[in-house]
């Protein structure tokens, strides 16, 4: 009796302690989302704030030098989405560069020793190029999702040489000969977020056109059709927007009417901005440099690895927790100026004259902006 | 409202909690008690309360009515009347109500010297709704935590609440309780069919006993569970069913932040797997 008395203990200690690991105990941190009792909150642990903070400190920035003096192009050859930074600026980039992306290889990493720094012998070099063209456009065209906090190479590379949250097409796991494999319950799948969903919610949203529209909009059926396999898509992906973010479905829905937008947060509207900037970033920049990769950087397909939510936000509701670490690196703000034309350069110089001639004139205290000009004359 | 012939066999005299004789009467068919008091005292504030919380809210549509929390910057203090004040008040008469239910079923159990069965039962609905409102809020430091009091409403606030943990359908409590739910209504509805089928029988045909009830089960399942039994099993699957509502919850937010398809990852973890 007693003997079978500990066997029974030690056994629902067993279970009790499988149902205790990893719990949060009380108390918690909570945000409210919505109007008062719609239930649209998230609620954190303490300790898994302290990590997302811990993780997501921002390196001390290199001291700013002057944008005076030569220009990165008339002193290096081969610069072609840097040219027309100051050779100091230049400089400073490519040190903070070497510092967020390959801080043990360094120079190596992309250029080779003794070689001159124009060539493009290494894949890296190209690939670089191409990333910071993609960062300048980021954040000089797709405002509506980077804000003014904007992006640097850092928000991704974290010290890394490839972000550590990239995806490739999914593949099929191993499964029985002559079956189609529905991608999906496959288990311990980050990409589903652990759920049976689709484990490749990507290809069709952030590569492809896929609309994500599955919701009706009426309360009975009225014609709208979807899919089952794109709805459970379409939730797979929800999934990774919330587990990238470290947020839940509340943060942008409220749940009553997924497709909404009067009662969706403003974060919905750049949600989908983000979307559509993360579809052009893997298709317009990505993409294009997969005929340069060796095969150790591409997925069991052969394609290049792709950016998704987490590559920039890993865990942070804001990459970084919306430290505006562009504001320190202006020149990953806006892409090379599209030409380098002598003729365009006259004239930019003569618009530089006029503004100049205009301010002066305004701190004389003539009237400039007298709407009438222009109209009535 | 007539008596039925037998019933004043049973209109006994104490038993009560509280009060004495003072309130051990009759009004009709209904025992008053000093707890039936208490109830009809909060159950008519906090209804009064609800349509006064419809009178200064937007709309009087039935389904759209809704008394919503204060929100979760109140923490566990007091808020002003119109910002969600009305709801604690009425979250107050709801517990003063169920709770004087509770205590006026074991008056009544006490007078006619029956066992608690009743109120331990009815106790885990109440369980359930005060874990809701009370002690989830509690322990996550907001009465904002708590559910909204309207048709639709209180509704939204479930699928929101599910939804904050990205999938709620992986919550192992939840998965217990939608489970000892669903085997209450099947054990309900296979015991009022064997019921009827005993004692209401064709034209002509006598009604059955409890050996026909056993024999059909034996016969069906090679097992029949009985007359006495039925019901334990079904107070067992009911408080259960009302019992594992009430961990389900308790336990998101408070015990769990993450999404619940995450949790499972300790039975992918195990090291018979490797």
């Amino acid at each position: 009796m007693k003997i079978f008395n500990l066997k029974l203990l030690a056994g629902v200690s067993a279970v009790a302690a499988v149902l205790i690991s990893g719990c949060d105990l009380p108390p918690q941190d909570t945000v409210q989302r919505g109007y008062r009792g719609t239930g649209m909150e998230a609620v954190y642990s303490p300790e898994a704030l302290e990590e997302i903070i811990a993780a997501n400190q921002v390196p001390d920035a290199i001291p700013a030098v002057s944008a005076e003096g030569p220009k990165a192009r008339d002193i290096y050859q081969n610069v072609e989405v840097l040219g027309h930074l100051s050779v100091g600026e230049f400089t400073r980039l490519m040190a903070a560069i070497t510092q967020w992306v390959s801080p043990e290889q360094g120079c190596n990493y992309c250029h080779v020793p003794g070689e001159g720094f124009e060539e493009d012998t290494l894949y890296t070099k190209k690939v670089a190029r191409v990333m910071i063209a993609m960062t300048q456009n980021a954040n000089q065209n797709w405002g509506a999702h980077v804000g003014d906090t904007g992006v640097t190479c850092y928000t991704c590379h974290r010290g890394n040489n490839v972000p550590e949250q990239v995806w490739t097409i999914g593949v099929a796991p191993r499964h029985a000969s002559g079956h189609v494999h529905q991608m999906q319950n496959v288990a311990h799948q980050e990409s589903s977020v652990f759920a049976s969903l689709p484990i490749d919610p990507f290809t069709p949203y952030l590569l492809e056109d896929g609309v994500a529209r599955d919701q009706g909009n009426t309360a009975l059926p009225q014609g709208h059709v979807a899919s089952i396999e794109s709805t459970e898509q379409v939730y797979s992906l929800m999934m990774h927007y919330s587990d990238a973010l470290g947020v839940n479905c509340t943060h942008c829905h409220n749940s009553r009417a997924f497709g909404s937008w009067e009662e969706s947060s403003a974060e919905r509207v750049k949600a989908w901005h983000g979307q559509q900037m993360v579809k052009s970033m893997n298709n317009d920049y990505i993409n294009p440099t997969n005929d340069w990769l060796p095969a150790y950087r591409q997925g069991p397909l052969g394609d290049p690895q792709k950016v998704n939510c987490a590559t920039c936000h890993q865990g942070a509701y804001q990459p970084l927790l919306g430290a505006n670490m562009l504001a320190d690196y202006p020149n990953l703000g806006s892409l090379a100026p599209a030409s380098s034309d002598p003729i365009e350069e006259a004239v930019e110089a003569m618009e530089e004259m006029v503004e100049e001639a205009v301010e002066a004139m305004e701190s004389a205290g003539l009237e400039q902006d007298d709407p009438t000009i222009g109209e009535a004359h | 409202m007539s008596m039925l012939t037998f019933e004043k066999k049973y209109r006994v005299r104490g038993g009560t909690l509280i009060g004495g004789d003072l309130f051990d009467f009759w009004i009709g068919p209904f025992w008053v008690g000093f707890f039936g008091v208490t109830t009809a005292f909060f159950a008519s504030l906090g209804t009064g309360l609800l349509i006064y919380g419809a009178a200064i809210g937007p709309t009087w549509n039935i389904w759209q009515i809704s008394i919503a929390p204060p929100d979760l910057s109140y923490g566990l203090a007091l808020a002003p009347m119109q910002e969600g004040g009305l709801w604690q008040v009425i979250t107050i008469c709801a517990v003063g109500a169920f709770a004087s239910w509770a205590l006026r079923q074991v008056e009544l159990s006490r007078k006619l010297g029956m066992g608690l069965h009743i109120p331990f039962a009815f106790s885990f609905a109440v369980l359930a709704y005060v874990t809701l409102v009370i002690i989830r809020p509690v322990l996550l430091g907001a009465w904002g935590h708590g559910f909204p009091y309207g048709i639709l409403s209180h509704l939204d606030w479930v699928s929101n609440v599910g939804y904050q943990f990205l999938h709620f359908h992986y919550n192992p409590a939840h998965m217990i309780a939608v489970t000892f739910f669903f085997t209450t209504a099947l054990a309900l509805s296979m015991h009022g069919s064997l019921i009827l089928m005993a004692t209401d029988p064709r034209e002509g045909e006598t009604v059955k006993t409890g050996e026909h009830e056993n024999t059909f089960f034996r016969d069906d399942i090679g097992y029949s569970i009985g007359a006495l039994g039925i019901h334990r099993l079904g107070v067992f699957v009911a408080i259960s069913a009302a019992f594992w509502s009430a961990v389900c919850i308790v336990i998101s937010g408070p015990f769990w932040t993450r999404g619940w398809p995450e949790w499972w990852n300790w039975w992918l973890e195990l090291p018979v797997w490797y």
